[in-house]
């Protein structure tokens, strides 16, 4: 598939978007059980938020870019009954929307808790709010990956391994860019983000590794001769039926060498996973500002490069009919 | 129900793409067009298209057959590229099948061509919507025409007469009898699309001459046994002789 950097900078900025938010309240509920101290409502959470929703901001400008007709966007939220498509369209404002209602309700210290339940566990509206953005965030994972899990003919992409995939990716991204916030703003932090971000790499690397294992592995389910129905091993094409290449041959290309492919998976093994995990570690121990902005910069880099490779690697059954130009 | 659909017959189809260029000049200048050609005269022509006829070469020489294979939307009874819509664009017709874009409607996401296993959707650079095959839906129902060009404009152009118009669920249609008695296929069919045109295959016409029928066994020179040599005299077809 041809690699949109439309779409390729929405998924992975709403992924780190998403990732911080998740490390914001992951903070909160550590606090909450009093495994790390309280935070500052202010220049923890209403400033984290603002950063996490700066990213799904920035992410979504990147989504216009890939609409042909982006002045009636409004429109593909119409059929989220069928398509994965239209319910990212209407998931992804509700995450901003309540990620920013939860950043509000921390500036505006609404930290009172209403009730108490058995006396341990006070509940306030920024934890309510921080629940219902939790579940619109994994919400979001799971719409962002099913479009394109659920294309069944696309063999590289129809597999719950790509939902695991952005959500395991945005995480750990998210995480690494908390641990560099919490540097600044809650230095108590940074020991629990950076185990977690640690962790979440770890974990994302053996899901993407999978990934590439199962990719490279099975047949195409459609060969040339169920394509054009006639039973003999060898067809040539001869002709696609355009002179100067077409929408077909644009849209489904990679346009890239299977070698610049190959290069590309290294380099976002290395940048994604293997660099800032050890960067990582190093940082934490050091409590070095410069490295943990270098890991985070490093692995958004890789990101970049993975979602690339994540389009130009995939095939698409209709390539069978413009195999020669 | 009716389904509309396009049998196309790769036995006859000589790839001429009098159907491309006869489908571009009808949808270009109606309801769905323009159909754009960016840089016509240029060094990378380009342009939207609804039907593409493409060459396969089967087989090792001297066993060869160019194979003639003209694609369009093929109006699948099962569309994949429906239900991805994120905007309703893309819909199936209830009442005959025909599968189709509502150019207001649609914002270009593309995401339907990622659907759609047989490429049959192209988008158009200028006017940034998607677009395929309508089945001439502007044509086949027009009451101003005379009733034998109420059909696709690829289907009256072919010279040879390959490809045939019809509902594929009226089992007497001319379509429906095509593919029951000619071996009409569907395309990809390990995706369950269940696509509403055809293809009629190759077919190799044999005829299996017995040695009775070259030896007439009634013959009645050889009840009067009389023998003629035949060996000087010439006819055109041989059989001068008798
Ligand atoms: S051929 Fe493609 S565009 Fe046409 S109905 Fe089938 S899936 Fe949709
Ligand atoms: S390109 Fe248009 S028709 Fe296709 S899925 Fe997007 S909105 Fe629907």
């Amino acid at each position: 598939m041809h690699p949109a950097y439309s779409v390729i900078f929405l998924t992975t900025l709403i992924g780190v978007g998403q990732g911080l938010f998740l490390a914001l309240f992951t903070g909160q509920i550590y606090s909450l059980a009093r495994l790390v101290p309280q935070q500052d409502s202010t220049h923890f959470y209403a400033y984290g938020s603002a950063l996490a929703l700066g990213f799904l901001v920035l992410g979504l400008l990147a989504s216009f870019f890939h609409l042909g007709r982006p002045e009636r966007a409004w429109r593909s939220a119409t059929k989220w009954r069928t398509s994965w498509l239209a319910r990212e369209v209407i998931v992804l404002p509700l995450v901003m929307g309540l990620i920013a209602l939860y950043g509000l309700a921390h500036w505006m210290g609404f930290t009172k808790p209403f009730f108490t339940i058995s006396n341990v566990l006070p509940v306030d509206l920024t934890l309510l709010i921080g629940l219902a953005a939790t579940g619109a965030t994994f919400l979001l994972f799971i719409c962002t990956g099913m479009i394109y899990a659920s294309i069944r003919f696309i063999r590289e992409w129809a597999t719950p391994l790509t939902i695991l995939n952005f959500t395991f990716m945005g995480g750990a991204s998210g995480f690494v860019l908390a641990t560099l916030f919490s540097l600044f703003k809650a230095p108590d932090l940074i020991k629990m983000f950076g185990y977690w971000a640690i962790i979440l790499t770890f974990f994302a690397l053996v899901l993407r590794l999978a990934s590439l294992w199962r990719n490279a592995r099975g047949t195409p389910k459609s060969t040339i001769q169920s394509a054009i129905g006639v039973r003999h091993p060898k067809i040539i094409q001869k002709s696609t039926g355009a002179m100067g290449g077409s929408f077909n041959t644009k849209e489904f290309n990679s346009g890239s060498t299977p070698k610049r492919i190959r290069q590309a998976k290294w380099s976002f093994i290395l940048l994604v996973f293997v660099l800032p995990l050890i960067l990582m570690a190093i940082a934490l121990s050091w409590h070095s500002a410069p490295l943990l902005a270098l890991s985070f910069l490093i692995q958004m880099a890789g990101l970049i490069i993975e979602r690339w490779t994540f389009f130009a690697d995939a095939t698409h059954p209709q390539n069978l009919y413009y195999q020669s130009m | 129900m009716t389904q509309l659909a396009l049998v196309i017959d790769l036995n006859t189809c000589v790839g001429c793409s009098a159907c491309v260029t006869s489908c571009k000049e009808w949808n270009t200048s109606g309801e769905a067009g323009p159909m754009t050609d960016m840089m016509p005269y240029g060094e990378d022509p380009h342009g939207t298209f609804f039907n593409r006829v493409q060459s396969f070469e089967v087989g090792t020489y001297p066993n060869t057959q160019m194979v003639h294979f003209p694609k369009s939307c093929l109006h699948c009874e099962e569309p994949p590229c429906v239900p991805v819509c994120p905007t309703g664009a893309s819909y199936k017709r209830e009442e005959d099948g025909i599968v189709l874009v509502d150019y207001d409607k649609c914002i270009g996401c593309k995401y339907c061509s990622w659907a759609c296993p047989y490429g049959a959707r192209e988008i158009d650079e200028k006017q940034k919507v998607m677009k395929k095959c309508t089945l001439c839906v502007d044509r086949i129902y027009d009451q101003t025409l005379p009733e034998t060009e109420r059909q696709p404009a690829c289907v009256l152009a072919c010279p040879a007469d390959a490809r045939i118009f019809g509902d594929v669920h009226d089992p007497d249609s001319e379509v429906s009898v095509l593919i029951r008695e000619q071996g009409g296929y569907a395309l990809m069919p390990e995706w369950g699309t269940k696509p509403a045109n055809h293809y009629l295959p190759r077919r190799k016409i044999e005829m299996h001459i017995h040695a009775d029928e070259l030896e007439r066994a009634d013959n009645p020179l050889d009840k009067e046994d009389l023998k003629i040599d035949d060996k000087d005299i010439t006819s055109v077809d041989g059989f001068g002789g008798w």
